[in-house]
């Protein structure tokens, strides 16, 4: 059985139902990529998936149990989130932010390891931001900050770490820095990955495991070769496209029709 | 556990330092921070010293300290001793109170003018000493327990109001100014209610006045200081935080909702009680953390730097205002009135100047 499993789970923010009976599982050392349009519950999916959202019924299981039932900081050593927005408090450094990634595994005498240390060192040089470490997370551009996060989460050190849109508000150059980091993550340290990405190609390139939503429900899931067509994008998506063999890759390249195509059907 | 502080090492966070032992134990701590605690912590006690010298006739500080260590002359024994030391204790208290009280609601609302004197608890407590001096014609005693149970009741009602899903940050402070402007109302119609003796009597209490201050309100001050300041300490960490957003802070495995209750439930009753010995001092809780972060320049609610600025303010406004007016001429929360207000629009001024307003 899979580590993390969302079975039978309906989802939704006061009386608003966002997902009925949606049932995901992540495979093992796997790196799942989650796509689907704007507002059809991947984000609340996460939010589920790591405790934080509750759901009216069916249940989250993290290694066999509910995981409502379960320690707030042993999950947190278990399982890493990486929330679409957070908030920098006022007149922090990156190096202070960094660390308190470490916080699951401290405590009232175990505040400061040379682990912590060591390992708060690691991530902000795996994400590029070690530079920065001196500098106010709140003078820093998008791009740094989104790094910085990026950071604190990996020093959470969790064997399965969710992420929520890590690429966004980064340029090219860091998008694929930071998907090459998150395969290094799962193919060298066998942790497993869930990303929640919009970037059809990205997704098809990196992902082991991919999972289409709309409105909530899957549409599709399994490596991205077996899944990625046309039908699916439109379906997903509603756009037309063609799918072709990424040149590099050989992974599904998902190439909107261009416009007079579109407008002319 | 092993002797503490066998390996001092720096960081990568500036000015932290942590101490490590071989058996795994290590504790982290700001340098800076330790020393404006230290500095202020001096500056308290020597504030205090002074105070004590002043009044209708003037004692050396001196003999102010000999008196205190226990060989002063038997004739200043009585005038230190019981007549000016619990005046000083209660100012200490109080400000200690309001500056922690204060830097816990700024730390839960996310917001410097989320204070509880901002939100209406001072409010409310003055609600209910109000109802007890014009209503019922209490004593000084039943007056502060009117003050206690208004200020309880204000953040009840405030936590309720603003409670959905999770207290956030911009609801607690817009439902805390609706709650304010609620209680000014009732002790506006309680002191048009009032007859001439009991309106003089609530006019100065409502200013905030530290005279005729005995131990019977050191007591309970302290015990309550002691029984919350460990519960406090014990839910620092998770506050810390709670200040990077809800999300973020449940992804590390804090429980939330639970740190959030408890801390804002010891702040709620540090203020009122502090309100309930002293009066609503205006304007410490919402200064004290934010002078002691911007001497600590850390980031983080500065719990203890906020409680020994708060408890600081309050001795030196209180000394400020005997030098200057002469003794028990002007009630004290008059000193910080004005200086909150200067304090507050330079806040608002340099603030704006940052581009952050
Ligand atoms: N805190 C909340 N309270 C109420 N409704 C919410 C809340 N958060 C999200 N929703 C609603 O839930 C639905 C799904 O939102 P969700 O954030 O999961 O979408 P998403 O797939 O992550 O979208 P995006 O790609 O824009 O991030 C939306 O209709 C949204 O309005
Ligand atoms: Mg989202």
């Amino acid at each position: 059985m899979n580590r993390l499993i969302a079975d039978d789970v309906t989802l939704g923010y006061d009386q608003r139902v966002i997902a009925e009976k949606l049932s995901v599982e992540i495979p093992d050392n796997s790196f799942t990529v989650i796509v689907g349009p704007n507002a059809c519950g991947k984000s609340t999916l996460l939010r589920a998936l790591s405790r934080m959202l509750k759901p009216s019924a069916g249940r989250v299981l993290l290694d066999g149990r509910t995981i409502h039932s379960l320690p707030a900081k042993k999950v947190a050593r278990t399982l890493g989130l990486l929330p679409q927005s957070s908030i920098a408090p006022d007149g922090i450094t990156v190096g202070d932010l960094v660390a308190r990634g470490r916080y699951p595994h401290q405590g009232l005498l175990r505040q400061w390891s040379g682990d912590d240390e060591r390992i708060v060192r690691e991530s902000m040089e795996s994400t590029g931001v070690a530079e920065l470490a001196d500098r106010y997370v709140d003078e820093l551009s998008g791009g740094q900050r989104q790094r910085v996060w990026i950071a604190m989460a990996l020093a959470q050190q969790t064997p399965l770490l969710l992420l929520d849109e890590p690429t966004t508000f980064l340029d090219i150059q860091h998008q694929i820095d930071v998907l090459d980091l998150c395969a290094d993550l799962h193919e060298e340290q066998g942790r497993t990955l869930v990303a929640v990405l919009h970037d059809l190609n990205h997704a098809a390139r990196y992902a082991t495991h991919l999972i289409a939503l709309r409105d909530g429900k899957v549409l599709a899931e399994g490596p991205p070769l077996e899944i990625v067509t046309a039908e699916l994008v439109r379906e997903a998506f509603g756009i037309d496209c063609r799918v072709i063999d990424d040149p590099e890759t050989g992974t599904p390249l998902v190439v909107p029709a261009a416009r007079k195509a579109r407008v002319a059907t | 556990m092993k002797a503490l502080g066998t390996r001092a090492t720096r960081t990568s966070a500036p000015r932290a330092r942590a101490l490590r032992t071989h058996g795994g134990v290590s504790v982290r701590f700001d340098v800076r921070a330790a020393v404006v605690v230290a500095a202020l912590v001096v500056a308290a006690l020597a504030a205090s010293v002074a105070l004590i010298g002043t009044g209708d006739f003037d004692i050396p500080a001196v003999d102010v300290i000999r008196t205190l260590l226990g060989n002063g002359d038997p004739g200043q024994e009585f005038i230190i001793n019981d007549l000016r030391l619990p005046r000083v204790v209660v100012a200490l208290l109080v400000g200690a109170s309001l500056g922690l009280g204060g830097a816990l609601f700024q730390s839960i609302s996310r917001n410097p003018l989320g204070s509880p004197d901002v939100l209406g608890i001072g409010q409310g407590s003055t609600a209910g000493a109000l109802l007890m001096i014009v209503i019922f014609q209490g004593s000084a005693t039943e007056v502060a327990g009117g003050a206690l149970v208004g200020g309880l009741v204000t953040g009840a009602a405030m936590y309720l109001l603003a409670w959905k899903q999770g207290v956030h940050g911009y609801r607690l402070v817009l439902v805390g100014i609706g709650v304010n402007a609620f209680a000014v109302a009732v002790n506006g119609y309680l002191l048009t209610k009032a007859d001439l003796v009991d309106a003089a009597r609530a006019v100065v209490w409502m200013t905030g006045s530290l005279a005729g201050r005995d131990w019977e309100q050191v007591w309970p001050l302290l015990t309550l200081c002691a029984v919350l300041l460990p519960l406090i300490v014990a839910h620092a960490r998770p506050l810390r935080m709670l200040e990077m957003g809800d999300d973020t802070a449940y992804a590390l495995g804090v429980p939330v909702e639970r740190t959030r209750v408890v801390l804002m439930t010891a702040a709620v009753l540090l203020t009122a009680a502090a309100t309930a010995a002293a009066g609503p001092v205006s304007f410490v809780a919402l200064t004290a953390p934010q002078l002691a972060r911007r001497l600590t320049r850390s980031p983080g609610p500065n719990l203890v730097p906020a409680l020994c600025m708060g408890a600081t303010l309050l001795v030196v406004a209180d000394w400020a205002s005997q030098r200057v007016f002469g003794a028990d001429q002007l009630p004290v929360g008059v000193v910080t009135g004005v200086l909150g207000g200067v304090y507050l629009l330079w806040l608002l001024v340099t603030e704006r100047k940052a581009g952050r307003i």
